[in-house]
């Protein structure tokens, strides 16, 4: 065999291989998204009733809140980022880390000082490589959330809220979240949200009139309950979302490098084929100038 | 009378859902029934029992740890922390 040959031949064998494993985690990430999926869907209920609840004490309750009144001077925002602990995601991790810069910019712009915690290997280490602050970091759990991790999040990010400037923790007057939503399998969109101080947007308040309520045992101590539930059932359910988004991302970047590894496995396979009948080719001619060359040297002897 | 219209939900999934009689639970106040036609309420509960008594005339019970009653409508959702 042709050096030429054995080359092409060496470079196919390397190509299947990749091609194997990319198939695969095209695969194992296409199962998981439907998981991811059903997920979020779950969680969904307890969202939606959470939301109903405080945008009924909101509305209906003259007790001010730390919680729900916007601070008049913003000095420290905190920006909460979610990317995923493994590569191989194609732009997603990226996507997000550049709506955060893009957030933080605009924080940054108004004049308030940003505290970055992060969730996932990815957007951890682009903030040590940049040298830039973290206020706090987890990694670890990015494709498969649970509600404890989530819980785990919150509760930093409440306590820097909570706190005053005696505290001290660096207290934060508002609190923002960075993730992507899953919208669709082929689409998913990195947003930023803010979370604190509360902000119902329209699109979340559920249809109709809300009720009068009565509380139990009384408005403030509802809402000193409720909040940090809404911020965990917020971060939990940006979690969710994120991950979802993180399979849907990774299935499409391994679809498109099976697809080359296949185109490259049909040109390779091209070239290897040519350089064979290139092979044969000058064999053949070889073999006849040889014979034309012995023809003619005992023609020439007679 | 008409029915309540009850769901139990924990933050990873629907617990229960389906037509009630009566539901009971424990809130900071005290012990409390709700029967259908209740006035809006929102009340924070304590870690115990939450007894939803079916339509069909089957009795549920929940151990929740810590979490939310809201009734409106005749609509219960219960909101626990995990349950």
């Amino acid at each position: 065999m042709g050096a030429q040959l054995r080359v092409y031949r060496r470079r196919m064998r390397s190509v299947k291989a990749t091609k194997k494993i990319t198939k695969a985690m095209e695969l194992i990430s296409a199962s998981r998204i439907l998981k991811a999926q059903q997920r979020v869907a779950q969680s969904s209920p307890y969202a939606t009733e959470l939301t109903r609840a405080v945008s009924a004490v909101a509305t209906f309750s003259s007790t001010s809140h730390p919680l729900t009144t916007a601070s008049v001077n913003v000095k420290r925002a905190a920006v909460l980022i979610i990317t995923a602990d493994r590569g191989m995601a194609g732009a997603y991790s990226n996507a997000a880390i550049k709506e955060g810069d893009l957030l933080i910019a605009g924080l940054k712009a108004r004049g308030v000082e940003v505290a970055a915690y992060l969730v996932g290997r990815k957007s951890v280490n682009y903030y040590r490589f940049r040298d830039r602050a973290i206020a706090n970091s987890w990694t670890g759990f990015s494709d498969n959330p649970q509600y404890a991790n989530a819980v785990e999040v919150s509760e930093s990010l409440i306590n820097a809220f909570t706190s005053d400037s005696t505290s001290e923790i660096l207290g934060v007057d508002e609190l923002h979240i960075v993730y992507t939503e899953f919208k669709s399998m082929i689409t998913q969109t990195p947003v930023a949200a803010q979370v604190l101080p509360l902000e119902v947007d329209a699109s979340e308040r559920p249809e109709g009139l809300l009720p009068m309520y009565e509380f139990e045992p009384n408005a403030g101590e509802v809402l000193d309950a409720l909040l940090p539930r809404y911020v965990q059932a917020r971060v939990f359910n940006a979690m969710l979302q994120s991950a979802a988004s993180e399979h849907a991302a990774r299935r499409r970047a391994m679809k498109s490098a099976t697809d080359n590894a296949d185109e490259l496995i049909k040109s390779l396979t091209r070239l290897a084929n040519a350089a064979r009948q290139a092979e044969i080719t000058q064999e053949i001619s070889e073999i006849v100038g040889g014979a034309d060359a012995l023809a003619s040297a005992s023609a020439g002897s007679e | 009378m008409s029915n309540l219209t009850v769901e139990v939900v924990s933050p990873e999934k629907r617990v229960w859902s389906g037509e009630a009689t009566m539901v009971s639970a424990r809130t900071l106040e005290g012990d409390l029934g709700i029967l259908p036609d209740h006035a809006p309420l929102l009340g924070v509960l304590v870690d115990g029992q939450v007894v939803v008594k079916a339509a069909d005339g089957s009795v549920n019970e929940f151990t929740i740890n810590g979490g939310f009653i809201s009734v409106s409508n005749n609509r219960v959702s219960i909101l626990g922390e995990s349950a």
